[in-house]
């Protein structure tokens, strides 16, 4: 059972994955990443991290890929480029190697090493990873919410100026 | 290699995720394409984490893969932000367009 999810699931969101560096318009992009998210909260929940799969569906696929839904319908058609077969030249040559040879680098770096162990899946309930939070990992905790405060003025700030400039 | 999933699969899956993602700022022209495939190679990582904590059967992985999630949505924020004021400002979303420093 999990074999078959991990398969399908790892296909799915490559596959997804793929068809957004080919697609025109970024609302198909935007889709296609969604369901290359989803078939990632399957991973994380047969990797037994339960918080992390339930946050990154509710962040990810709810907050975040809505927020950039609404820009691309704010701007319309316009968001709208040529896509990468139509411009492709030397310049886009070199870095599909480059890209390619990051991509061997990192096959290299898993399969060098000594065979990693099996797992031993730790269970991520929100009680397991709560305890540590806030006690290791407090202070990094209590400065993300300053990084949020400030994301927020940053964010607000950026739209008042554009407000002054009309 | 058998089929049940090891460790190595899902490197190897975080690996290719990451590569499509990098493949796609360096090639696509289109800003909220490019902020997406960014969205991409942080999900990579993630899976990366997530998996490093499954086999060392330790949380903090999952952790540290939670404080990713909350930091890419604040950048997202940020980011979205400027991209809809350089879109008002040049009427574009094509970087190739967007040569000028000055505003």
């Amino acid at each position: 059972m999990e074999t078959f999810f991990f398969w399908l699931t790892s296909t799915i969101s490559v596959v997804s994955a793929a068809s957004i560096l080919f697609v025109a318009r970024p609302t198909r992009a935007l889709l296609a990443l969604l369901l290359s998210m989803l078939c990632l909260t399957v991973l994380y929940t047969l990797l037994h991290a339960y918080f992390v799969a339930i946050v990154h569906l509710i962040v990810y696929a709810g907050a975040v890929l809505v927020l950039f839904l609404f820009v691309i319908m704010l701007q319309g058609l316009g968001a709208t480029t040529l896509s990468i077969t139509k411009r492709f030249n030397r310049t886009h040559l070199i870095l599909t190697v480059l890209a390619g040879g990051v991509f061997a680098g990192l096959l290299t770096a898993i399969f060098s090493q000594a065979h990693l162990p099996i797992f031993k899946n730790p269970e991520g309930t929100v009680e397991n990873l709560g305890r540590i939070l806030f006690s290791n990992y407090l202070l990094p905790f209590e400065m993300i919410s300053v990084l949020v405060l400030l994301g927020i003025f940053a964010a607000m700030t950026l739209a008042k100026n554009e407000k002054a400039a009309a | 290699m058998t089929l049940t999933p090891s460790p190595e699969h899902y490197l190897v899956l975080a690996g290719i995720l990451f590569s499509i993602g990098l493949f796609g700022i360096l090639l696509r022209r289109n800003i909220l394409i490019i902020l997406l495939c960014l969205e991409l190679m942080f999900n990579a990582a993630n899976l990366v984490l997530v998996t490093a904590s499954s086999v060392h059967g330790q949380m903090d992985g999952q952790i540290v893969a939670f404080f990713v999630i909350v930091i890419a949505a604040v950048e997202v924020t940020i980011g979205l932000a400027i991209a809809v004021l350089l879109f008002k400002e040049k009427n574009t979303v094509d970087t190739e367009k967007i040569t000028s420093l000055k505003g």
